[in-house]
């Protein structure tokens, strides 16, 4: 079968009717994952221009109008977050997007839809920073996004697609997550994930719904409802904090997500995500062509991080290099994982600047060289 | 709900709680303006039978804590972002009655941005904005809203224009965007204020129910406590006040067309 290839600013959905529902559509990825969250039922969008995410909101700005569902954009990223709190109390499934700026700027939401146990699909198409920093791809905004944004003790889950299709398949998991844990759930994607094209099976998948509880309708024939964060009293903030704890680590216990690539024979392994995950890629092939024996490991969750699984790998092999678009933030996690067993070496670019498969190969020699393999 | 009352012959009730208005002591000081206000929304509510679709909501302020008294569905905004929380409410249930409730320094300062495109945009929204010229939550510190020559705790001697610049009429503002229906400002000074405000609040309710627009009533108030007055004292000094926030309807769209 011929792929279908259609231009992606024509404004028509490649969802149309009477397209075949496993044809495979070339298109970007900030509006392979707006459609994605259209497929997957949402019911309002909530943005602000940035780049390199702006044809995700412009994708929304076409589409949801269309279908009768609600896009508004905003006066700021404070705006669009909030927006999507207030409609997210009601329960409904919503998502905002930015890149890493107006994620800053969001920061403060995520922190009380934490609080208040929120469900909301957050899409941060990162760029260089710190600070304006640059509109070239980049993945700096790890801590930011697994770390915590906002103030207080919470994590989100933050899933990390590879590929377009990926990411469309994440969005859907996405809106699951959030709502079967009532919380915000990031993906992190990159300038490169957002602005490069791909063929995109179109999978897409619509998560079921249930009625909430908690849900803010108006309190007809029901004793009324409160979404909030504040818990004055100690003795009440520290149980509400124990209750979102033990939600956490039921996150960290079932929601773990990563894929291995030739890893069963390798000596060596490169720790990546996202568009470093594929640069990795086309270096454990040029790697192996050189007789290194390499794999790789590829996170798909950043929180939980597959913490259990990077530490039986360490024990498997002689060393490991963590790649990233940044001055090194995920290594972090990744060192905390292996706990010394072997070897962790590190190769990141920053800036919108991308490390090619030739350093990589580059750092797997070096990392070889210094007791790393056999 | 019916509620059944038993009375001697002769006697009739004059006044009672409103239903909506929760049966427990408040955590609002003594002569505080936030109970008269509270209890005009309850009326309006069930006056107009809105309670059963309102969602309310709570800023971050004084009067955080509102959704401990009035019993609709609430939802707690961050600091100054309720037209935004407002907003998204607003877009996907056409169906709900949506209340603001916000302070100056939630309003006028940190809020902003947001109450401006909210007002720009039209937003079915009806807002409730208390001005007492002061941040009562955090121990009395100046507001946008505090009066040149105040002393509050972080104007020790006095608000200078100099340091500080000038008092914010911020309703007056908003009433030149054509999104706002209605925009009024009231106060709760003394018995007849407080009736002009209950029925600038009920216009503001009618002007979401109708879909004519953004309709935001401010209520001059008093904060005893944070002003370092008795509860007397503060209520006659609302006159001052509203003369540098002259009392009524700054805008009303359908009237003039």
């Amino acid at each position: 079968m011929t792929a279908t290839v259609r231009p992606s600013r024509n404004g028509k959905s490649p969802h149309a009717a009477g397209r075949d529902p496993r044809a495979r559509v070339l298109m970007k990825g900030n509006e392979a994952i707006a459609e994605a969250a259209i497929q997957a039922g949402c019911d309002a969008y909530f943005g602000y221009p940035i780049t390199p995410q702006a044809e995700l909101l412009e994708w929304m700005a076409r589409r949801m109008p269309e279908l009768g569902r609600v896009f508004v954009q905003a006066e700021s990223e404070l705006g669009a977050i909030n927006m999507a709190l207030g409609a997210a109390a009601t329960g409904a499934r919503v998502m905002v997007s930015s890149s890493s700026p107006g994620i800053s700027l969001m920061a403060e939401a995520m922190s009380y839809m934490a609080g208040s146990e929120t469900p909301m699909v957050l899409v941060n198409v990162m760029r260089g920073g710190p600070g304006l920093g640059s509109i070239g791809p980049s993945q700096s905004d790890y801590f930011q996004a697994v770390k915590g944004h906002g103030h207080g003790d919470y994590k989100v889950p933050v899933l990390a697609p590879a590929s377009i299709s990926e990411a469309v398949e994440l969005v859907a998991t996405s809106f699951e997550l959030a709502e079967r844990y009532r919380t915000p759930v990031i993906i992190l994607a990159d300038g490169t994930m957002g602005q490069a094209m791909e063929p995109v099976d179109l999978s897409f998948r619509t998560p079921d719904r249930e009625a909430f509880d908690w849900a803010l309708t108006g309190a007809a024939g029901r004793p009324p409802r409160v979404v909030r964060s504040l818990h004055l009293a100690p003795e009440d903030l520290e149980r509400h904090n124990q209750a979102l704890q033990a939600k956490f680590a039921e996150i960290a216990a079932r929601e773990v997500r990563w894929a291995g690539e030739r890893l069963d024979d390798a000596d060596l392994a490169i720790v990546a995500y996202g568009t470093a995950a594929r640069v990795a890629r086309s270096a454990v092939a040029r790697a192996r062509e050189e007789g290194l024996s390499v794999g790789l490991f590829r996170p798909i969750s950043l929180w939980p991080f597959p913490s259990d699984e990077l530490r039986d790998l360490s024990a498997r092999v002689r060393g490991i290099l963590v790649v990233e678009l940044s001055a090194g933030q995920m290594v972090e996690d990744v060192r905390l994982a292996v706990e010394g067993r072997a070897p962790v070496a590190f190769h990141g670019r920053t800036g919108g600047m991308v490390p090619t498969p030739d350093e990589v190969v580059a750092a797997l020699h070096a990392l070889a060289a210094n007791g790393g393999a056999r | 709900m019916t509620v059944v009352e038993t009375r001697p012959p002769g006697e009739r009730v004059i006044f009672r709680r409103p239903e909506l208005l929760v049966d427990k002591s408040s955590h609002y000081c003594p002569g505080c303006g936030h109970g008269i206000i509270h209890r005009l929304i309850a009326e309006l509510l069930e006056e107009l039978e809105l309670a059963p679709r309102t969602i309310a909501i709570a800023p971050v302020g004084c009067s955080v804590f509102a959704y401990e008294y009035l019993a609709v569905d609430w939802v707690e905004a961050p600091h100054g972002r309720a037209p935004a929380v407002a907003t998204g409410i607003r877009r996907v249930r056409p169906d709900a009655f949506v209340l603001t409730y916000q302070g100056d320094g939630d309003l006028a300062a940190i809020g902003t941005a947001e109450i401006v495109h909210a007002a720009a945009r039209g937003e079915l929204i009806s807002g409730i904005f208390v001005n007492n010229g002061i941040y009562g939550m955090t121990g009395g510190q100046m507001a946008p809203t505090t009066l040149l020559g105040q002393k509050t705790t972080s104007s020790p001697t006095g608000r200078d224009a100099q340091l500080a610049g000038f008092p914010i009429q911020i309703t007056e503002m908003l009433a030149l965007l054509p999104g706002v229906a209605y925009a009024a400002r009231g106060s709760v000074a003394d018995p007849a204020h407080i009736g002009k405000t209950k029925a600038m609040i009920k216009r503001a309710f009618t002007a979401q129910l109708n879909g004519e627009g953004f309709a935001l009533v401010e209520i001059l108030s008093n904060c005893p406590v944070g002003w370092n007055m008795t509860a007397p004292e503060s209520m006659a000094h609302l006159r001052e006040v509203s003369e540098v926030y002259p009392l009524g309807v700054l805008v009303d769209r359908a009237k003039e067309a």
